[in-house]
Order: C-alpha cells, then sequence, then structure tokens
C-alpha cells in the first residue's frame, strides 16, 4: 500500500522503509525548538532527571519571542534560564533580542529547516514548516526535553486528508482566507491527529508566505502537520535561504486519505472567524457592520514581508479610523529592515498604526495589546478563544492582512473594496 | 490503578487558553499556576475541586497551544482523571508525558453530569458512575502508553531505558 508524504518522511527517520496508519515509531529528528515559555519548563525537567546533555548542538533552536522584551521580571527570568543553558551548553542556535524574530517566521528564514526534515517544537504552531515540505509538529516540553537529550520522538503515524486546490485567488484573497476557508469547513477537530496534505494546480498560486499561513493553522482543524509537495518556488527558497542538503518526498500515486476536498481558490472570499473559535467562519458581506477597537497585523501566521505589503498596499495614504488602535508587528528583524526599506513602516506609522519590534505580544495575551472587557479587536492571528487577547469579555476576529489594514482605516470589519480597492 | 471523585463537566473544545491562561505562563511553578486552573471558563473550580476529583468534557478537550501547564495545572489542582470524547493531540501527548491519566470514551463523556460519582479503573479502560449505576468501556492506553505512565511519566522512562 502506497504511503502519504508525511508517512514517507517519518519512514525515513525511522530507518523503515515502509510504515502504517496507527504504528507506533521512534523517528530521528533534524531539529528541536523551544520558546522562552516551554523551553524553560523542559529544562528544569532536564536538569530533575539529570539528563544534563544534549544531542546536538546545531539541532537545537531556542528563540525568545513571546515575552520579550521582558515584559516583568519573571519572563526575564525565564529567559535568563534558556540563555544560561543555551551558553552552558553552546547551542549555536539560539536567538535573543537583536537577533530573534517570532520562531516560524524566523527559522525558515534562517535557513533552518528544509525539505525532508522531521521537526519537533515545543509550541503548536510548529506545523508551520510543512510549507517547505518537512514534517514538523507541536509537542510539549516534556518531549522537546527528551528530543534535545535523545534527538529521538515517539509519533504515532497519522492518517491524512487531501486538499486539492485549483484555481487562483482574486487580489485581496490570500493564504489566510484559505486556511480559515477550510477551518470552517471541516472544524477545529475535523483534522484531529491527522496530516493535512495539500496538492493540486492551485498551489503554483501561492506564495511561500501564503503555504506557511496554511500549514500555520493546520493545528487549528487539529491537524498534526500540514504539508505541501517541494515545487521549483520552494526549492528556490531553500537554496536562497539555506546551505543544508534537502530531500524532496512525494506522495505515492496509491496512498490512502480519509477524505478529500476539492478547493477552488478562484470563488474563496475574504473570510473572518468570529469568536470565540477559529471554525465559526463567515465572509465579508455576510454579516452587519461589526465595529472595531483594535487591529492587530503580525504573528507566526501573518507577520510575514508579503503580509506587511499588503497591508500598506490598503493602508497607504488613509488614516486609521478613530478610537481604533492599530498595532503592526513585522514577525523578525529581517521582516521589520526589509519593510522600512521598502517604505512600508512609513506607510504604517503615517497612517497612525504603531509598529512594534518583533514579539508575540498581544497574540497570546502576553502584552502589547491587551484587550479591555467589551473590547474588539480584528487580527491577523491564529486563535480567538475567550480571554486570548485580554479580558475574558473581550473579542477576537480572524481574518488577512487585507481584512485587519482595511477595517483599521474603516473602523468596522471590512474587505479592502471598501476602500476603493 | 484507579481514580474514584465527584465530576466537573465541561462542552466541547475547552482550549489550554481557558485551562491556564497566557497571563500565568510567566509562573513556572505547578502549584501556584494551579490556582488559576480554568479560571476563565469555571472560576469556582479552584475553590470547589478536591483532591481525586475527575473532569468530564466533550469533544476535543485540551485543543490550542502546547503548552504542558495545562495538564500540569490539571494534576497540580487535583484532578485524578480527565474523560473526554477526544482529546487534542498535543495535550493527549503531553498529558501522557506528564503523567496526568486521560482516558476518550464518549459514551461516557456524554451520559455522565456534574457532581456524579465516577471510578475509573485504568488498566481495564472501565468507567463506573457510581450516581447512576451506568458503566462504560473507554479506551485503554496502548502497552507503550502503559509504560511511560507506570514509569512516572517520558523522562523517568527514558532514564530506565538507558
Ligand atoms: S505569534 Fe502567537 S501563535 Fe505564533 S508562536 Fe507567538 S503566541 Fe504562538
Amino acid at each position: 500500500m502506497g504511503m502519504t508524504m508525511t508517512q514517507k518522511i517519518l519512514a525515513a527517520h525511522a530507518g523503515l522503509s515502509q510504515v502504517k496508519a496507527g504504528q507506533l515509531i521512534e523517528a530521528e529528528l533534524d531539529l528541536v525548538l523551544g520558546n522562552d515559555i516551554t523551553s524553560p519548563v523542559a529544562i528544569k525537567e532536564m536538569e530533575k532527571f539529570d539528563k544534563d546533555t544534549i544531542f546536538h548542538k546545531d539541532k537545537i533552536a531556542l528563540v525568545m519571542d513571546h515575552f520579550i522584551p521582558n515584559k516583568d521580571i519573571k519572563s526575564a527570568e525565564n529567559c535568563k534560564c534558556c540563555r544560561d543553558f543555551a551558553s552552558k551548553h553552546e547551542i549555536s542556535n539560539y536567538f535573543d533580542v537583536g537577533q530573534m524574530g517570532i520562531e516560524h517566521a524566523l527559522l525558515p528564514e534562517k535557513g533552518l529547516v528544509v525539505a525532508g526534515d522531521a521537526v519537533i517544537g515545543a509550541d503548536s504552531h510548529t506545523c508551520t514548516y510543512g510549507a517547505l515540505g518537512a514534517f514538523s509538529t507541536g509537542v510539549g516540553s516534556t518531549d522537546m526535553a527528551a528530543g534535545m537529550v535523545t534527538g529521538k520522538a515517539w509519533f504515532k503515524v497519522p492518517t491524512a486528508i487531501k486538499f486539492e486546490l485549483v484555481g487562483k485567488p482574486s487580489k485581496w484573497v490570500s493564504g489566510k482566507d484559505v486556511i480559515l476557508h477550510i477551518i470552517g469547513m471541516i472544524g477545529v477537530d475535523g483534522a484531529l491527529y491527522k496530516s493535512m496534505e495539500f496538492s493540486g494546480e492551485g498551489i503554483r498560486n501561492l506564495s511561500m508566505d501564503d503555504r506557511f499561513t496554511i500549514c500555520n493553522m493546520a493545528i487549528e482543524a487539529g491537524g498534526k502537520n500540514g504539508i505541501f509537495p517541494v515545487d521549483d518556488l520552494c526549492i528556490e527558497y531553500i537554496k536562497d535561504h539555506s546551505k543544508r542538503d534537502f530531500k524532496i518526498f512525494e506522495a505515492d500515486a496509491d496512498a490512502e486519505y480519509e477524505a478529500v476536498y476539492t478547493i477552488d481558490l478562484s470563488k474563496l472570499e475574504p473570510t473572518v472567524s468570529f469568536p470565540h473559535l477559529p471554525e465559526n467562519t463567515r465572509t465579508i458581506g455576510s454579516f452587519d457592520e461589526i465595529k472595531v477597537d483594535q487591529s492587530v497585523i503580525g504573528s507566526c501566521t501573518n507577520g510575514r514581508l508579503d503580509d506587511m505589503r499588503i497591508a500598506a498596499a490598503v493602508m497607504k495614504g488613509q488614516k486609521v479610523a478613530k478610537n481604533v488602535r492599530c498595532i503592526v508587528i513585522p514577525a523578525t528583524q529581517e521582516i521589520y529592515l526589509q519593510s522600512m526599506r521598502e517604505g512600508l513602516l512609513e506607510i504604517f506609522i503615517e497612517a497612525g498604526a504603531v509598529v512594534s519590534t518583533p514579539t508575540c505580544g498581544p497574540c497570546l495575551g502576553g502584552y502589547m495589546g491587551i484587550l479591555a472587557a467589551g473590547e474588539r479587536c480584528i487580527s491577523t492571528t491564529n486563535r480567538n478563544f475567550v480571554g486570548r487577547m485580554g479580558h475574558v469579555d473581550s473579542e477576537v476576529y480572524l481574518a488577512s492582512p487585507a481584512v485587519a489594514a482595511a477595517s483599521a482605516i474603516t473602523g468596522y470589519i471590512s474587505a479592502p473594496e471598501e476602500l476603493g480597492l | 490503578m484507579n481514580a474514584c471523585g465527584s465530576v466537573f463537566k465541561y462542552g466541547d473544545n475547552v482550549d489550554t487558553d481557558v485551562i491556564i491562561p497566557a497571563r500565568y505562563l510567566n509562573i513556572t511553578d505547578g502549584n501556584e499556576l494551579a490556582k488559576h486552573c480554568m479560571e476563565d471558563i469555571d472560576k469556582d473550580f479552584v475553590s470547589n475541586v478536591k483532591n481525586g476529583d475527575i473532569i468530564v468534557a466533550n469533544k476535543n478537550f485540551g485543543c490550542g497551544s502546547s503548552r504542558e501547564h495545562a495538564p500540569l495545572v490539571i494534576k497540580c489542582a487535583g484532578i485524578s482523571c480527565v474523560i473526554a470524547e477526544t482529546f487534542a493531540r498535543i495535550f493527549y501527548r503531553n498529558a501522557i508525558n506528564i503523567g496526568l491519566p486521560i482516558i476518550e470514551c464518549p459514551e461516557a463523556a456524554r451520559a455522565i453530569q456534574a457532581g456524579d460519582e465516577v471510578m475509573v479503573d485504568f488498566d481495564s479502560g472501565m468507567i463506573t458512575n457510581k450516581t447512576t449505576g451506568e458503566s462504560f468501556e473507554g479506551q485503554a492506553f496502548p502497552p507503550f502508553m502503559q509504560e511511560i505512565i507506570s514509569a512516572g511519566g517520558l523522562f523517568p522512562y527514558i532514564n530506565k531505558k538507558k
């Protein structure tokens, strides 16, 4: 029987020629990732058990991104714990203030993940790297600790759902609308324990940044991972960012899928997830005016260069509506710098938005844009659970950078078309 | 191994943000964190929970972030077992890795009500509702996972193997 793309990568990393869905395997890892929230827990776990050795100093990445520059004493102590650990073990991929970025934007940019890799990260959005044709999945701190010590992790080989993408999205429709549409269709547990494998000719109409956004939110459908086939665009991206060898895996023609969905990208419309679940999706035009107090453009989902360019294209020459706070957060230093060179930051600031140093910040209700009771935010982030961005009585609506930017200008949830764009 | 206690009941998609809100994630001590367990959906949970009590929920329990703080605060709050229709996958892994017993059983998850006295036998997967007399067959862990749990979590398990 044939294997899916994910199953092939897992088999190769387990030293097996064949794996079957449901099989428990132990796989060799190419990279183990942690951040300033999850790594301290993993480090303490390691120390508790006297396993104070790591498997490879170049195959561990520690990214300080959630609460930094440190928002308080406790977060400063957590970062210090990571910093000391990284220096003690001479971990080469430790990223702190000045070099850091949001982990899932940073790692591909630094060339730390390439096609064919198997990666675990103590962060649920580790599934982002599937855009590069890698198997990557989120785990907890104990798995991270075990991964740092042994270079291995246990997995149950997943079944898969295939999404056949056809057609070309219209002007203001992006990867975010594709994945919100899918989550709305299959639900927040629609891909529970499964791989989400994307295929079809429509893929060539999606930029790498679109693909990162799509894989990033596989977890919001419950998925174990999301993965794209490796095409010329992907190879070009990998060669531009990494010197490492990569390996292309393709699904077998007779691979088994639990379900196959065809999605016509040309039919998609700007999509918004209503509170308090990513699956509560509606398209713009199908609901009445919803006023917003804040617009956040950033995060590991939509803080990349494409996102900055789209938001700037919408906000150029416009002014953020009175009573709306618009917060733009380029995801990495490199994206920040490039946005500056292209004049995007100037557009944001002239429009009345603020531009923040890279950080997760408000995405998880950490800092830099917390909501009060009764407030409403349109956000390019990935979760709109109760209390996610602040008070339990606040609301988060998820959307693309185009919609978040347009809404910042009009003051209510809007598509760029409402600005005559 | 058994668990026995009274039940706190929740619905679908209980996410890690309500199990332990991110605003507390700068705290790493489990017992201190546990003071905020479930506070965004059930502010009385912490004052009412007794050692050994059981959480019963519907679909996709623990969805959202990978924070291990979520199963950890539940364990530190004194919960002896979580029964759900299904669990989100990272939560499932994390619970096993830190030694919080969990069990999937859609029938039990739907039938059991808040306040019921429930007993769980982990070896067989049997769940008994002592209040109503009903019993349900939950899914026992595969042997590999049972080994991790009986070793006390993933790290002691790895230590033992070496
Ligand atoms: S940006 Fe948000 S979702 Fe992404 S890693 Fe940071 S907190 Fe998590």
